[in-house]
């Protein structure tokens, strides 16, 4: 009973984390119709500027300020590496992804030598406590909750508010929106700058449970998200965060079991099953047939 | 009000409009009129500010406004009602409205009332997603949608295309009733029989070049034009 709470715990908490990342992937996938496979790297950079920033400022300095240097960093990588490529093919953009997923690999390599950082102790998420005799962390408690939380306020955000009526019109078509005078770069850095602050807390929330962090950290994490974005349906917000929750339940359970190697083999499987079966994946957008 | 001199325009790797003058005079109705491909189409887009011009001016009331986003000319009072509607499908009726006046930060009320008396139906339909719409609905959306940025020009882009007649004919009903109530239109249209009728000014296009000019009425009397576009 114990050890199957304690699975369902870390199932949910890593679906809120993989959750915060899919909804960058699938927030820019709908706009854009890029996968943006840089967007793992920019999660494991917003844990590195956490390192740096924590062993220069106090928390309440570094935890905003790391929110915001990772916004520009998403902001900055739109402008630079995908926004001169707009009307190229999209496989173009796709390979600049591509690019600026090893630029930032191996840009964090050369400023961290390589080395495992430590991430640092943040006071409540990091402090222990037991639940019906489980031992577990703050922040597994914590998770699903600010997701749930987050995520209705971006939903509220895209259905309720200018900007979001903006996104979803520029989602669909890129010209019609600009006759009705929307700045569509406006519209597109939005969309980077809120996937790149989800990302930034959700490597918080991540990084918490593991002692250190390298460059390749967000190779695999950033991976398991896209899956979940797909199985969920690439361009629903619903179905990226439903998605979430269904790898990082499966991962733990996985994990837990004698079989605990083959958990990100069940993963991919699992990306392969779905494009076979139902390539939209369970939310995916509707293609409306004319009658 | 709209004047266009020497407009150049290459589109897909050709020279779509070949060195174009022409006018659009304020609270007039004026129509182009030409067969496919002879650049329509390519001439409203590039006053709308989505296509650039290799070269020549385009003047909004004496400002040069040439080359400028499409954005700003949104905010210089023209609008482009798009060939084939364009509504947005998964955004309600009321919402392809209100984006329709995105760049206006005064109250809507006034504007929506006008709209919904122009066409009734879509006051019915306002909560309905546009993608739900009939084909003569979502035109009457669209040009809804170009009225709520208080145009002083409104462009329009085929707006009978594929529509039944019956329907057609109330579109262009209410082209006219908008022109009475101030807004100068520009009209492209294959059906030039429908276009001619309400025009104050026509323009006949023939592969990038204008090759007539004159009223509604005299072009519809016009041999060469019965010839090729009346049938």
């Amino acid at each position: 009973m114990q050890y199957a709470l304690s699975i369902f715990l870390s199932g949910i908490s890593l679906g809120g984390q993989y959750a915060l990342i899919a909804i960058g992937y699938t927030l820019v996938y709908g706009i854009l119709r890029l996968i943006n496979f840089a967007h793992g790297d920019v999660f494991m950079v917003a844990g590195l500027f956490m390192v740096y920033l924590s062993s220069w400022f106090p928390l309440w300095v570094a935890l905003p300020l790391m929110l915001v240097l990772t916004v520009l960093l998403g902001f900055a990588i739109e402008r630079a590496a995908y926004k001169p490529l707009r009307s190229a093919p999209r496989m173009s953009v796709m390979i600049s992804a591509i690019g600026v997923s090893y630029l930032l690999q191996n840009l964090a390599t050369y400023v961290t030598g390589g080395l495992p950082k430590s991430y640092p102790n943040l006071p409540l998420l990091s402090d222990s406590l037991v639940i019906g005799g489980v031992s577990t962390k703050w922040v597994t408690v914590i998770t699903p909750f600010l997701v749930v939380a987050l995520v209705f306020a971006l939903t509220q955000l895209i259905n309720h508010t200018k900007v979001g009526m903006a996104m979803r019109a520029v989602a669909k078509d890129f010209e019609t929106s600009q006759l009705m005078g929307i700045k569509i770069n406006s519209v597109i850095s939005m969309t980077f700058i809120i996937g790149s602050a989800l990302a930034g807390i959700g490597s918080m929330l991540y990084f918490t449970n593991y002692p250190s962090i390298v460059p390749l950290s967000g190779a695999l994490p950033g991976l398991r998200a896209f899956v979940a974005a797909v199985f969920g349906g690439i361009g629903s917000i619903p179905g990226a965060v439903v998605g979430a929750f269904i790898i990082g339940m499966s991962e733990s359970v996985i994990k837990g079991s004698p079989f605990s190697i083959f958990s990100d083999a069940f993963t991919f499987a699992l990306l392969i099953v779905i494009l076979v079966v139902k390539p939209t994946g369970l939310f995916g957008e509707k293609v409306t047939d004319k009658v | 009000m709209l004047k266009i001199d020497g407009l150049r325009v290459n589109y897909g790797g050709i020279e779509a409009v070949k060195g174009l003058t022409f006018e659009v005079p304020e609270r007039q109705i004026v129509t182009l009129i030409g067969a496919n491909g002879a650049g329509k189409s390519t001439i409203l887009r590039t006053i709308a500010g989505l296509v650039k011009p290799a070269s020549g001016r385009i003047h909004l009331q004496s400002e040069d406004i040439t080359g400028i986003s499409p954005d700003r000319i949104v905010s210089k009072g023209i609008t482009l009602v798009p060939e084939g509607r364009h509504v947005f499908p998964d955004l309600t009726v009321l919402e392809n409205l209100k984006i329709g006046a995105y760049l206006r930060k005064d109250s809507l009320e006034e504007d929506l009332d006008w709209v919904y008396s122009l066409f009734p139906r879509l006051k019915e339909r306002s909560w309905q997603a546009a993608g739900t719409l009939s084909g003569g609905e979502q035109q009457m959306l669209a040009v809804g949608r170009a009225l709520m940025s208080r145009p002083k020009l409104m462009m329009m882009d085929e707006p009978s295309l594929g529509l039944a007649p019956l329907v057609v004919k109330d579109i262009f009903s209410i082209i006219k009733k908008i022109n009475e109530q101030g807004v100068t239109i520009l009209l492209i249209e294959q059906n030039a029989n429908m276009a001619l009728h309400i025009a104050d000014t026509a323009y006949v296009l023939e592969t990038g070049r204008l090759t007539l000019s004159g009223s509604g009425k005299e072009l519809l009397k016009n041999e060469a034009v019965k010839k090729a576009y009346l049938g």
